[in-house]
């Protein structure tokens, strides 16, 4: 326990007792000693991708779908400048997750030495927090603080940056049990009082929507949403990132809100007296402009772990910082207690108005087009699997169709970058979602734009035997550019074709994989059952689907939530 | 509104850049910003003044407790307190200048601390408003040089702000 160990030993002994068991990375310079105490055991695996942003965003799949802190070890200089959209990305989605980068030896630091950046200036603005451990004696500690850091309060990225000498120096190993810092103590417990006067609205609300975000998946806090929404017999939304908080497949789910969201969904957060906010921002893509949005007859309850998330785009009546499980617990507490006052009847005539809302059927399409339409691929892929597939997306038309016609039941199921919008996420995260649930099915809906941002992970994939199955939407062009194109700039399609592409099953094939074309509407069920009867490969499918289908319904940018195009 | 903001945060490495960094990230204001550790020597104390609405300082506020290694937050503006600046003006000071600057830093309760044949350099403590007043009063081709801290602040009587 107290022998004394170097800092690269130190480093992996501290990931194992993290419990650490994958972690993403690629060598270089700065963390050659790290790599080689890890090649000297076998208690953390080390995944090594061809390219550090895709380190990242597999340590985010692995993190999304297991509710561990996903790892990421990149070198410096490039290693890092690499990592920061994967690191970004994973901010923006609040994601547990440590990075450690490697830097240069600390004598050479601010000298502009080979492969040096200011990786702690660089990555500042795009983590939770982040360190530079420039004493060995240190370095457990903060690897400690890293760690809790990135899983508590509301989740972040975490980077700590080890400069290569620190890695060969030796120190007495003890990893600290637990940590205290006075300077941060994440809020659990919600206010009492403000938690009675959120059911006292409840209670009496007539048009009330429950709206929720990515917070519940984070928090693990979707049987506490779900008893309360039962409780209650309100309508449920969820934001992109909070798919599968509640399901999908429940009557009171009124499906997703905002820029791409159903009718249904916006016209209710448009006219509903209480809204129930929990665990979400009330960011531009979900309510549009907060200026359309506002409504002096509605009040807002918003639970949420992180105060600067309250009253910052929308002013709310109710606001209670707390762990949201433990909010809803003592919200259901109360309100059981209390029961007789919820009003019941006047709720019929809201569900009554939501339904007539839903009988618009948003969502429709042409089901006998004889060209795919993307969305009857990620219905069908549905249907295939069951719902019991792990979905990642990448960015655009083909998220939004996913998140539409994929009904999620269950939480963690839904991965995909919501907040910074990364094309090159989906096949990344796929990976890491596969080796955090290798039993599972996953597959990655994707387009063929965003999968070439990110395509060279073939081969990691083939390395690692990861059998995801990739739903390339091959429209032929950057499907959602070329949508506001079409809307809003006159149909001048500024680079948005995507010429000169791969041919994607060839692609496949060269990397190991097997490939498939699919272009008929009649071929769609038929493929997607043999590809994942090929439970040991990863099989890309590439869909040609319709060029001109656009995603309906549509809130354009700056406008309000019921101002939506409808198809 | 013009708000005077302090904070005790952990004394190390990087953590100023932290603040200034949130400042420009969010396209909040900064009038000015002085910082120095406390007499605890892991913690240092900054004093921030900005302006912005009443939402845009809420938000400022929560995005500094928000900060990892921010201990406290307090915006002084909410209650009684006192604001001093330390500002240094070197000034040309020949013939009867001299006197008359004498007997202008007397007037504003400053003091000359050094002192050459051609000009006096005057130290001078207030608020910010009166720094103002001192270089208003002073011919303008008579500065040949200013330099002023940034305003610190502290609560009145029983409004302490400590770990």
């Amino acid at each position: 326990m107290n022998a004394e160990l170097n800092g690269a030993e130190i480093t992996v002994r501290c990931l194992q007792e993290e419990g650490v068991q994958c972690i993403f990375g690629y060598p270089g310079g700065a963390v050659l000693f790290l790599y080689d105490e890890l090649f000297k055991q076998d208690k953390v695996r080390h995944i090594l991708v061809r390219h550090e942003q895709a380190a990242v965003h597999a340590a985010d799949g692995y993190a999304r779908s297991s509710n561990q802190v996903g790892v990421a070890l990149v070198t410096s200089g490039p290693g890092v400048t690499n990592a920061v959209t994967g690191i970004a990305t994973a901010y923006l989605d609040s994601i547990p997750m440590v990075v450690i980068s490697g830097q240069v030896p600390t004598a050479a630091i601010g000298l502009d030495a080979f492969q040096e950046v200011d990786t702690v200036g660089i990555t500042r603005p795009c983590v939770k927090h982040n360190f530079l451990v420039k004493d060995i004696a240190e370095l457990a500690v903060t690897i400690k603080k890293a760690f809790y850091i990135a899983s508590t309060g509301r989740p972040g990225p975490v980077l700590v940056d080890i400069p290569k000498d620190v890695t060969q120096q030796k120190a007495r190993f003890v990893y600290p049990d637990s940590i205290h810092m006075r300077s941060y103590n994440p809020v659990v417990k919600g206010h009492s009082r403000q938690i009675k006067k959120a059911a006292q609205l409840i209670s009496k609300a007539k048009r009330p929507v429950v709206y929720t975000g990515g917070g519940i998946i984070l928090s693990d806090a979707s049987s506490q949403l779900t008893e309360l929404v039962h409780l209650l017999n309100f309508p449920c939304t969820n934001t992109l990132m909070g798919l599968g908080g509640y399901p999908a497949t429940d009557k009171q789910f009124i499906g997703m809100l905002g820029m791409h969201g159903t009718y249904e969904a916006n016209m209710a957060m448009q006219y509903c007296d209480v809204l129930v906010a929990i665990g979400a921002r009330f960011d531009d893509r979900v309510i549009g402009n907060p200026k359309h949005f506002y409504n002096e007859n509605r009040k807002i309850i918003h639970i949420d772990i992180d105060p600067s998330s309250i009253s910052k785009r929308v002013k709310v009546d109710v606001p209670i910082v707390g762990s949201v499980p433990e909010v809803l617990r003592e919200l259901i507490d109360f309100l059981k207690s209390d029961k007789e006052k919820i009003a019941h009847e006047a709720l019929g005539e809201w569900w009554k108005q939501i339904d007539l809302w839903r009988e618009r059927d948003c969502l429709k399409y042409d089901r006998d087009s004889a060209i795919i339409k993307p969305q009857m691929v990620v219905e069908q892929l549905y249907n295939v699997t069951k719902g019991n597939a792990f979905i990642t997306s990448d960015v655009g038309q083909h998220q939004m169709w996913a998140a539409q016609f994929y009904k999620f039941d269950k939480p963690r199921r839904w991965i995909n970058s919501g907040g910074l919008g990364t094309m090159g996420f989906g096949m990344p995260a796929a990976m890491g979602v596969q080796l955090a649930n290798p039993k599972a099915k996953v597959a990655c809906i994707t387009g063929e734009a965003s999968i070439q941002m990110c395509i060279q992970e073939l081969s990691t994939c083939k390395q690692y035997k990861l059998p995801l199955k990739i739903i390339n939407l091959n429209n032929r062009y950057m499907g959602m550019v070329r949508q506001w194109q079409e809307f809003f700039h006159g149909n001048r399609y500024a680079e948005s074709y995507m010429d000169a592409l791969p041919d994607f099953t060839k692609l496949a094939e060269s990397y190991g994989h097997v490939g498939m074309q699919i272009e008929k509407p009649g071929d769609i069920e038929g493929a997607l059952k043999e590809a994942f009867k090929l439970k040991d490969r990863l099989v890309f499918m590439d869909f040609i689907t319709d060029q001109t289908e656009n995603v309906f319904p549509m809130v354009p940018g700056g406008k309000g939530l019921s101002e939506m195009i409808l198809v | 509104m013009r708000h005077i903001i302090s904070l005790l945060m952990e004394n190390e490495a990087g953590a100023l850049s932290r603040v200034a960094g949130l400042f420009s990230a969010r396209a909040y204001n900064i009038e000015s910003l002085t910082v120095a550790p406390t007499e605890d020597a892991t913690l240092s104390r900054m004093t921030l003044v900005t302006v912005g609405s009443d939402d845009v300082i809420e938000q400022i506020t929560k995005q500094l407790n928000k900060l990892i290694e921010v201990v406290k937050v307090v915006d002084l503006s909410n209650g009684d307190h006192i604001e001093r600046e330390l500002m240094l003006v070197k000034v040309r000071a020949v013939g009867a200048d001299r006197e008359e600057i004498k007997r202008l830093a007397d007037i504003f309760r400053g003091s000359i601390i050094d002192v050459t044949s051609k000009s006096y350099t005057i130290e001078l403590t207030g608020t910010s408003s009166k720094l103002d007043a001192f270089i208003d009063a002073i011919e303008r081709s008579a500065i040949l040089e200013t330099v002023r801290t940034g305003a610190s602040g502290i609560g009145r009587g029983d409004r302490i702000l400590k770990v």
